[in-house]
């Protein structure tokens, strides 16, 4: 096919160049800007080159929020991606009100915003007026957000299940759906167990969604920041201070702006490591060999 | 292998079902014999997929019964009547290679390892696909995987019957001729119980020993090839098989022949009881002889058209205000102006409310 010349497609193009441009690219240029000076007051600043890297690559406090960060995202994977299989394994089919209803009560965490979802957990944990606190106590065992770091961290990661699990339900309930129904008829005929038609036809089929679900799960739980702020604030100690809640602290607590425009891009890198490398397993598995 | 007994067979997707047309299936009593080929043809929305899918067992009748030889599977599970299925799309486990797609229906009933390869090899033979044995089944052709979904029905040596729902629909023309030559080998070979549903008359007469036309939720006639040709026992079976279809002409009785608008038709029945209903009078295409005027009997015609079909030549005729076709050899020549037809007695059927009147 000859390619056609055409200037006029620059127009096509430009609006989108400029958007990408004012949302991400200058943003992102920004900080980095910034993460290479040393920032004394408007106007007064020194190229410092990669001191902030070092410094920021140095820092205790980091690596202990990255480590807290690491785990809680891949538990909150650990999860919320099982869960959400089995939950949409066990959906019902078809156009029914049944099918409806449960569609609308697993939608609905998915549309509170992130700061009551950590009030609504907050007040359901207190002792004193919480219903699930309350419990606790009643049933003699201890449970305390604000003073057991573990209590605190099981909050945390009970709240997103329950705000996020519903968002993979969904997707692998739509991956099933787009399954054939001959592709049960003839396991059925082929004798397959309820196991071997999971792992060879639903699971299969689902690697998609589950890419968008992994993914998604994980940028969202890595960068998480409003519900343990609201909750204790990151406490008890640092035990809840996550990555995106450090960063805070460092650039708007204590203007630290240098060192947080580094540690942002650090942080950036991160997230775009862990994407690829999540992205490339999921996509190997199950294609082997290049033949 | 297994005799197929329908008994008082029907169907119908309606609660309470009250009139005839509220069936998918009509009731239907009849015995399929072991080792043969059978073909299930009709077009869409006729019941043969219903029919399909009850002796299947992935659809229990409303109605009636299945007898797998003299044994009630009526409410069966296709796992537990033996049988095995080829779908119309192909239905292939995509993470798996070639070899573990047809050896899975074997490993599932944990066949031995030893046997396993010994089928699995002589299924892939007999449908080249030795070479691709190894690759995953995900990166070959649609033809390809329908072959696949094909294989892991032939794999069980103990089916009860393989059942083939329009599995061609997908290949394209040529590998379809290939593929149904296959098949017809392998049902040659085996004598396995086939029972093939489709819509081309062309698959159904060259792959069946037997062809089950249905029409309307009911099956209107079931036979070899030949005697759907020779004998239609319904206009449906005459209109649906052979191309073009049977000529039919509405026409009343009169005593040993057939009235089309005044002109008598000699039949080969004699004694026909007039007992109403619409009569029509159908003769097939390749039957129908063409003359000169004169002749003994001959019915004189206008000659509208003559199509050179290559192989043979086909004639469209005026006889009244009816249009006829009639299949003639290359060599016949047809005359222009004295053009005539002749019904041959044994070929000249009289159909009443669509039914033959033997």
């Amino acid at each position: 096919m000859d390619k056609v010349q055409d200037n006029r497609a620059w127009f096509l193009i430009v609006p989108v160049f400029v958007i990408v441009a004012f949302s991400a690219i200058l943003p992102l240029m920004t900080v980095v800007n910034y993460s290479v000076q040393e920032i004394f007051g408007p106007g007064q600043t020194l190229f410092v080159g990669t001191e902030w890297f070092t410094t920021v690559l140095a820092d205790t406090r980091l690596h202990d929020a990255l480590v807290r960060q690491v785990i809680y995202s891949l538990a909150v994977l650990a999860i919320e991606i099982p869960l959400g299989i089995v939950i949409a394994l066990g959906m019902p089919g078809g156009r029914s009100a049944k099918t409806s209803l449960t569609l609308v009560l697993l939608a609905l965490p998915l549309l509170i915003p992130f700061n009551v979802v950590g009030t609504i957990w907050q007040i359901f944990g207190r002792g004193d007026i919480g219903l699930a606190g309350a419990t606790f106590r009643a049933l003699g065992i201890n449970y305390n957000y604000t003073s057991n770091s573990i209590d605190a961290w099981v909050t945390v990661l009970v709240m997103d299940v329950w705000h996020w699990t519903s968002l993979v339900a969904l997707l692998c309930y739509a991956g099933l759906q787009s399954i054939p129904p001959a592709f049960y008829q003839a396991a059925k005929i082929d004798g397959a167990s309820k196991w071997a038609v999971f792992r060879y036809i639903q699971l299969p089929k689902m690697r998609g969604v589950l890419v968008i679900a992994v993914l998604l799960r994980f940028m969202d739980s890595f960068m998480i920041y409003t519900e343990p702020f609201v909750l204790t604030g990151g406490g008890p100690g640092n035990s809840t201070t996550f990555l995106s809640q450090y960063l805070t602290q460092m650039a708007v607590g204590q203007f630290d702006i240098g060192k947080a425009a580094a540690f942002s891009i650090i942080y950036f890198l991160i997230v775009l490591l862990f994407s690829f490398i999540f992205y490339t397993v999921i996509m190997r598995t199950g294609e082997g060999d290049k033949s | 292998m297994a005799t197929i007994h329908f008994d008082n067979l029907g169907h119908s997707y309606h609660p309470h079902p009250s009139k005839p047309t509220d069936y998918a299936l009509r009731r239907l009593s009849q015995e399929w014999e072991d080792g043969k080929a059978y073909a299930l043809l009709g077009p869409s929305g006729c019941g043969k997929s219903t029919l399909l899918n009850i002796i299947s067992g992935l659809l229990v009748p409303s109605e009636g019964r299945v007898l797998f030889d003299g044994l009630d599977v009526t409410r069966c599970t296709p796992e537990e009547r033996n049988i095995a299925q080829v779908f119309q799309f192909p239905v292939i486990y995509d993470t798996m290679t070639v070899y573990e797609n047809l050896a899975f229906p074997l490993r599932n009933r944990k066949v031995p390892e030893a046997d396993v390869d010994r089928r699995v090899r002589q299924v892939a033979e007999a449908l080249d696909l030795t070479a691709d044995l190894k690759k995953r089944a995900q990166r070959l052709t649609p033809d390809a995987k329908q072959k696949i979904s094909m294989g892991r029905g032939l794999v069980r040596s103990d089916v009860a019957a393989i059942l083939f729902d329009e599995p061609l629909t997908v290949i394209d023309p040529h590998t379809k001729w290939i593929l149904r030559r296959k098949l017809r080998q392998i049902h040659e070979e085996y004598r396995l119980t086939m029972i093939y549903v489709t819509h081309d008359q062309v698959e159904a007469l060259t792959f069946a020993d037997k062809v089950a036309v249905m029409h309307e939720g009911a099956m209107v006639q079931l036979g070899t090839p030949q005697e759907l040709f020779e004998n239609p026992e319904h206009t449906f079976v005459g209109y649906f098989i052979g191309s073009p279809g049977i000529n039919l002409m509405p026409c009343t009785l009169g005593g040993d022949h057939a009235l089309v608008e005044g002109i008598a038709i000699p039949l080969a029945d004699r004694a026909i009881p007039n007992v109403g209903g619409t009569f029509e009078l159908g003769i097939r295409p390749e039957f129908v002889e063409l003359t000169r005027t004169g002749t003994a009997g001959a019915i004189p015609v206008q000659v509208v058209g003559v199509d050179d079909l290559g192989t043979s030549k086909l004639a469209t005729l005026r006889m009244g205000s009816h249009t006829l076709k009639a299949r003639l050899s290359e060599d016949q020549e047809v005359p222009a102006l004295d053009a005539a037809i002749r019904f041959p007695t044994r070929w000249t059927k009289l159909y009443r409310d669509s039914h033959l009147v033997s």
